[in-house]
């Protein structure tokens, strides 16, 4: 991966969430998500709470706040849903500002946005403080199968090559007048898919190739080991285990 | 059509994760079938090509643009096992590095749009070119099956959240205005699917997977007049290796529909108690058939949890029927084309 392919959430930085190693803070974001969608809906003060716990991961890795919320754009589509519930919902109905609305619509749409948004924070939060290539070397280490780590990798890796080749393309049907109207320009766009299907199949096969002059034989070598002390998986486990403290209080 | 965590409770969203892990861990060693040891940069590639491709927008009417899924082109252009391997990275990797689609969640969008689309897409594509046979049944299999492969990923999705979904929606209304909506989608997901392995079989056709049993035999004539025929490149044989997988996946699906159905009707939400003043299953399959969004309050919404577990199992023996047959009728085919090879 060359300089200058960081995805835009990676936000290069030297906090002590930075450096924590990827596998503790993948269980420690995972871990902390299975326990916000474990809490009953009723607690409000224990969202609060997790709220505020991660405000305070936020602002120990100096993760700014405005990055967050414009990367929080990606959950809209199921936040408009979530306001649909409470008008199409089943049960008993109260009336809010002139609206007859569902009392466990209103229930479960605030479930879904106290939950989903929660959990989209922590992941914004891992992706913001980890590179993707060192996430995936903690996945590695967590056990996950070492042939989809390698296709992630690679996926990863060149990922950027094929969006960038997509853009030429796109580039040279544009200066040539060409412009995506209705039904009718679908062919042109679809052919462009093909070519696009044939240039990364057959990078990969030259890539493939490239591996084997260089000895590659099912596994790739580990450049770098990323192992963590007990010290570091207690920094990195303060996350999910406050939130379980709080979710054990509310019960 | 990323799922976020908390739209499933954790029943569901625990056994749609054990049913991904089991198919993402049966694709692992179908795909080095396919593959062997280029599996991971080929997959790799074409997990990027997916992602790349889901970002192309084309233009469906004036004004609306939509996007591509691409589970169903994934299986026909590289097989079955491969293409979920991809749609299961893309997914993971949208998780992960995007947070498009929750952690907690990420089981259930592996299960919908990962393994139900390839499926369900495979399935129909196989069976469509066992009756059409050429270029052209292939480019007419690839819009059916993608064209099928986006209402039934809905419908899956519709039936989870029946069983374990965290609002109290009719049921039937979401199915039909899922169903309807994906209908349309999946028109768009299906001209652009076939033109693509159209423009593709063009080009390269010994790289669509889906089309390997329609190269013609290469003919060598010799100086002397001495003609050889070569056999056209064997697909890979799938048929007895696809068995555990389906066999697998039945497991899954009953292990999913009781243990779930178990959890559901334990927790206290609106439909149980609908269920329990109107649940007769008679009148319950009456109205499953007629899926209204018209349809009583109540009733439809009402059937009998355990009904849901035999109507999603009913679903999956289906489509795994049909991806049986299809995947007999394939370890067939090559049979029948070597003995004309040798006529």
């Amino acid at each position: 991966m060359g300089a200058g392919h960081h995805h835009q959430l990676y936000l290069p930085g030297a906090s002590a969430v930075h450096r924590l190693p990827p596998q503790c803070k993948l269980l420690a974001v995972f871990a902390f998500a299975v326990v916000v969608v474990a809490t009953p809906r009723e607690r409000f003060w224990a969202f609060g709470l997790y709220a505020l716990l991660l405000a305070a991961v936020a602002w120990a890795a100096r993760v700014p706040p405005g990055h967050v919320l414009r990367r929080m754009a990606i959950e809209l589509p199921f936040v408009l849903f979530a306001f649909l519930i409470p008008v199409i919902g089943l049960g008993e109905r109260t009336t809010v500002l002139g609206l007859s609305l569902s009392v466990p619509g209103l229930w479960a749409a605030w479930n879904i946005l106290a939950k989903a948004t929660l959990g989209v924070v922590a992941s914004i939060l891992l992706a913001a403080t980890t590179e993707p290539r060192v996430i995936l070397l903690g996945a590695q280490r967590l056990r996950v199968p070492s042939l989809l780590v390698q296709i992630a990798m690679f996926m990863l890796r060149y990922l950027d090559v094929i969006l960038d080749e997509m853009r030429r393309m796109r580039v040279a049907r544009e200066s040539r007048g060409f412009e995506a109207r209705d039904v009718r320009q679908l062919p042109a766009v679809a052919r462009s898919a093909g070519a696009l299907f044939i240039r990364s199949y057959e990078r990969g096969e030259r890539v493939h190739l490239a591996m084997l002059s260089r000895g590659y034989s099912g596994r790739m070598p580990m450049l770098g080991e990323v192992s963590a002390s007990a010290a570091q998986w207690g920094v990195a486990l303060l996350l999910p285990v406050s939130a379980l403290a709080v979710l054990g209080l509310s019960l | 059509m990323h799922v976020p965590d908390g739209f499933f409770n954790a029943a569901v969203s625990v056994s749609a994760g054990a049913v991904a892990a089991a198919g993402v861990a049966v694709c692992l060693r179908g795909a080095r079938r396919e593959l062997d040891d280029r599996t991971a940069p080929m997959a790799g590639l074409v997990a990027a090509f997916i992602f790349a491709v889901q970002m192309l927008n084309f233009p469906v009417a004036a004004g609306t643009s939509g996007h591509l899924l691409g589970g169903a082109l994934a299986a026909i252009l590289v097989g079955p096992y491969t293409g979920v391997l991809c749609m299961a990275v893309v997914l993971l990797v949208q998780g992960v590095f995007f947070a498009d689609g929750g952690l907690t969640a990420l089981g259930v969008n592996i299960t919908i749009m990962g393994i139900v689309t390839v499926l369900v897409g495979w399935g129909v594509f196989r069976l469509v070119t066992q009756l059409v046979r050429g270029k052209g049944g292939v480019t007419a299999a690839a819009f059916l099956a993608s064209l099928l492969s986006v209402p039934a990923a809905a419908l899956v999705f519709t039936l989870l959240f029946w069983i374990g979904g965290t609002a109290p929606i009719e049921v039937s209304a979401v199915a039909a205005a899922m169903g309807g909506v994906h209908v349309l989608i999946g028109v768009g997901e299906g001209l652009i699917t076939a033109f693509t392995v159209g423009a593709v079989l063009a080009v390269r056709p010994d790289l669509v997977y889906g089309a390997r049993g329609l190269a013609a035999p290469l003919v060598l004539r010799g100086p002397d007049g001495v003609t050889t025929v070569e056999p056209a490149a064997r697909p890979v044989a799938a048929g007895k290796a696809l068995r555990p997988f389906l066999l697998g996946g039945v497991g899954l699906t009953l292990l999913l529909a009781g243990v779930v159905s178990f959890f559901a009707s334990s927790s206290p939400d609106g439909l149980e108690a609908v269920a329990e003043n109107k649940g007769f299953i008679g009148q319950a399959t009456e109205h499953v058939m007629s899926w209204s969004p018209l349809g009583d309050y109540g009733e439809v919404g009402g059937i009998p949890v355990g009904v849901a577990g035999v109507i999603g199992v009913g679903v999956v023996l289906l489509v795994a029927g049909a991806v049986a047959h299809a995947a007999r009728a394939r370890g067939q085919a090559p049979a029948a084309g070597d003995d004309k090879v040798k006529v």
